[in-house]
């Protein structure tokens, strides 16, 4: 229902980037995600938010089929990219994830130099056919990233002596480089310090005007302040899914009402 | 939360109960002596240790050095061409058809005149006495200098000349004059004799290179015996283990590791893997003379029979140590690699065996140490050739020829009689620990270099 109500506000004004159908996840038998249906628009930031093991994490894996890497993991449903459905057999999870980046929780570059960093994804998918093209797609991706100007001087510096915030704008950068439609971050600052916070805060809200981003966030403060849509997840359900500033102010379901009052959590 | 509350407040007669700090209490005591006893069992353990490390290392290095030092008789031989070229034509077949029975009594000749040129008083009168002085080896030597340059039969030729093991243990302290009393080997006019010699630098004692390069020598010749054949074939041995195994090893570790589905069947292979790796080397022996020799007919004795069966046995090694530092690469580098679209076997050759590079090696390293000095394996395939020839000969078809391990070279040496052989069964230890500790150093040296680097 909840669904409806958004279809008939945005539809002209955006496209369904990523439409989740009767998402079912189990982890053996442990049923992890309970029919989630839920549309993610393009060119927006939605947060998913939620208590911990509520499922959020888990279904953001499901939507760039990381989730494959778990052996006991099991997703049903169906969950399309484009209208395109990303479980279907010929689709390759390689390709899919180029097109949907990620950002875990900790900042994880490569052991490597800065450019090998960046590099390292539009070198494997055939994107700069030349070094030069290549240069171009770091500089741009670390520019997108609001890193270039930290680290333009020392782009052979290894990636993991940067701080914390520099590294987790690093790993975005890295994400961008291979010019995905979709980001999936997960709980990109939780651990990150104030400041490095507030920087990638202002980077996402940047990252709208090219990408539809989804972000996992356990302080409702960052949704707040971040994403246009938040969707709140309780107990491996989709509670309840809006405008951000609705779902804040006036939610329509108690528990939704309890989480963000801090009753329950 | 009732008993937080009852500890931060307590009530009045346990305030006066305190006790000063400065001042332990019984229990407080009874915990350190506890400490302190831990400690002295562990300096103690530690200290036994390093006394039997010690102990080793002196008796090994007293008992083997002798091995690489030699005693040589430094002899002017008379090349007797009515002897050696009885036709007179310098054909190398004739020459070729005159053993060493032929050389012998020129040697003693020639040692004999070196008494009498220094004027040297002896007992022994004859030519024949100076038999016990000079090893048996002494005529192939001269021969083999002769069939290589025909033109010096006819002149008189310098020559230093092996002296016997009895000769080379006297100046070495091992035989006693006591002990000659029931040698038939050599007499006490003998060593009247060596002791008369030494000084005018007729016999001298020098390092004995033979010993690291040369061939290992019959029973009769102690003197002659070296270790560097075995040293070849332990060489091919190790490069065909490093072939096979390094690269089987890692392969199967990365498929257990990255590829496999964790379910019965892997959980069975790797409970084996384990298994084997404790599994006596000589089993691994009779495996590899069933298999290897019987079933497929590989040559006996050959390096590439014991490369295989060391594979075997160094296999398990490698794949346990290759597989913990897998693991020990941390996943969230996994996820990076996937998260970017890389295949699941980019984000292994790319970035997760770079990192696990560092403990691959040091673990193929250790595992090559340990099968450098395997020992049983070797003997049930038949790896202690008796190779007499000098190392040239038979390299070049090294793999298949057959040919000795220094490990069964070294346990050769210790079961024959002579105590000079003896001597270089120690002198063998010191050259194989010295191998053994250049590996691990090499394997600490790579580790430290190469491991995470930033």
């Amino acid at each position: 229902m909840n669904d409806m109500r958004i279809l008939e506000r945005d539809v002209d004004a955006q496209a369904i980037k990523i439409s989740a159908k009767n998402v079912q996840v189990f982890y053996g038998d442990n049923h992890a995600i309970k029919d989630v249906n839920v549309d993610i628009q393009d060119k927006t930031v939605t947060a998913f938010i939620g208590p911990s093991g509520c499922g959020k994490s888990t279904f953001l894996r499901c939507l760039n089929r990381m989730n494959d890497t778990i052996d006991v993991c099991r997703v049903e449903g169906d969950i399309s990219i484009d209208g395109e459905d990303i479980y279907d057999k010929r689709v390759d999870p390689v390709q899919l994830r180029a097109k949907v980046g990620m950002v875990f929780q900790k900042p994880n570059p490569f052991p490597k130099s800065i450019y090998d960093n960046v590099s390292y994804g539009p070198r494997i998918h055939g994107l700069a056919r030349t070094k030069a093209d290549l240069d171009v797609i770091v500089e741009q991706s670390l520019r997108r990233a609001a890193i270039w100007d930290e680290v333009k001087d020392r782009l052979g510096a290894p990636g993991t002596g940067l701080s914390g915030g520099q590294q987790q704008r690093l790993c975005i950068a890295r994400a961008v480089a291979t010019q995905p439609e979709v980001l999936l971050m997960d709980e990109p600052c939780s651990a990150l310090d104030p400041i490095a916070t507030a920087q990638v805060e202002e980077l996402i809200d940047e990252l709208r005007q090219n990408y539809s981003v989804v972000i996992v966030t356990h302080s409702m403060q960052q949704a707040a302040r971040v994403s246009q849509k938040t969707a709140f997840f309780h107990l491996g359900n989709l509670v309840e899914y809006g405008e951000t500033g609705t779902i804040f102010t006036n939610p329509e379901d108690p528990r939704t009402e309890s989480y963000i009052t801090g009753r329950i959590g | 939360m009732t008993d937080v509350s009852i500890s931060t407040t307590p009530s009045a007669p346990d305030r006066a109960k305190r006790v000063s700090l400065i001042s332990s209490d019984a229990r407080t005591e009874k915990r350190k002596s506890a400490e302190r006893r831990f400690r002295m069992y562990g300096i103690a353990g530690i200290a036994t240790g390093i006394f039997f490390l010690i102990v080793l290392l002196v008796s090994i290095v007293s008992s083997g050095t002798g091995a690489f030092q030699q005693t040589f008789i430094n002899a002017s031989v008379y090349l007797d061409p009515s002897k050696l070229d009885k036709n007179g034509n310098r054909a190398i077949e004739d020459l070729r058809k005159v053993s060493t029975f032929g050389y012998t009594p020129l040697i003693q000749q020639a040692v004999f005149d070196k008494l009498e040129q220094n004027g040297i008083e002896t007992p022994l009168q004859k030519r024949g006495d100076m038999k016990a002085l000079i090893s048996a080896s002494a005529a192939a030597q001269v021969r083999d200098v002769v069939l290589a340059n025909p033109d010096l039969i006819g002149e008189t030729v310098d020559f230093r000349i092996l002296a016997s093991s009895r000769v080379d243990g006297y100046l070495k302290g091992r035989v006693q004059r006591e002990d000659v009393a029931r040698d038939k080997n050599i007499d006490a006019e003998h060593l009247d004799l060596v002791d008369a010699l030494v000084p005018l630098g007729i016999i001298e004692k020098t390092f004995n290179i033979d010993f690291i390069t040369g061939a290992d020598a019959s029973e009769s010749r102690a003197e002659a015996a070296g270790i560097g054949v075995a040293m070849i074939g332990s060489f091919f041995m190790m490069l065909v283990v490093l072939v096979l195994s390094l690269p089987i090893g890692v392969a199967a570790s990365i498929y257990l590791e990255e590829f496999a589905p964790k379910n019965r069947w892997t959980d069975l292979i790797e409970v084996n893997i384990a298994n084997l790796a404790a599994v006596p080397s000589i089993v691994f022996g009779i495996l590899g003379l069933a298999v290897f020799i019987q079933f497929m007919h590989l040559p006996q004795s050959a390096p590439l029979v014991g490369g295989l069966v060391l594979t075997l046995m160094t296999l398990p090694t490698i794949i346990i140590s290759t597989r913990a530092s897998l693991k020990a690469v941390p996943p969230s580098i996994r996820d990076a690699a996937l998260g970017v679209g890389a295949s699941k076997m980019q984000s292994v050759f790319h970035h997760v065996l770079p990192l696990a590079a560092p403990g691959i090696l040091t673990g193929t390293i250790i595992g090559l140490a340990q099968a450098l000095g395997e020992t049983a394996p070797l003997l049930l395939i038949g790896m202690v050739g008796f190779i007499a020839s000098n190392a040239p000969d038979g390299i070049a078809s090294g793999l298949l020829d057959p040919n000795s391990a220094m490990p069964a070279q070294i346990y050769e040496w210790a079961k024959r009689a002579d105590p000079a052989f003896y001597e270089r069964a120690w002198g063998g230890i010191i050259i194989l620990l010295g191998f053994l500790i250049s590996m691990n150093t090499l394997a600490v040296i790579l580790r430290r270099r190469f491991e995470r680097r930033w």
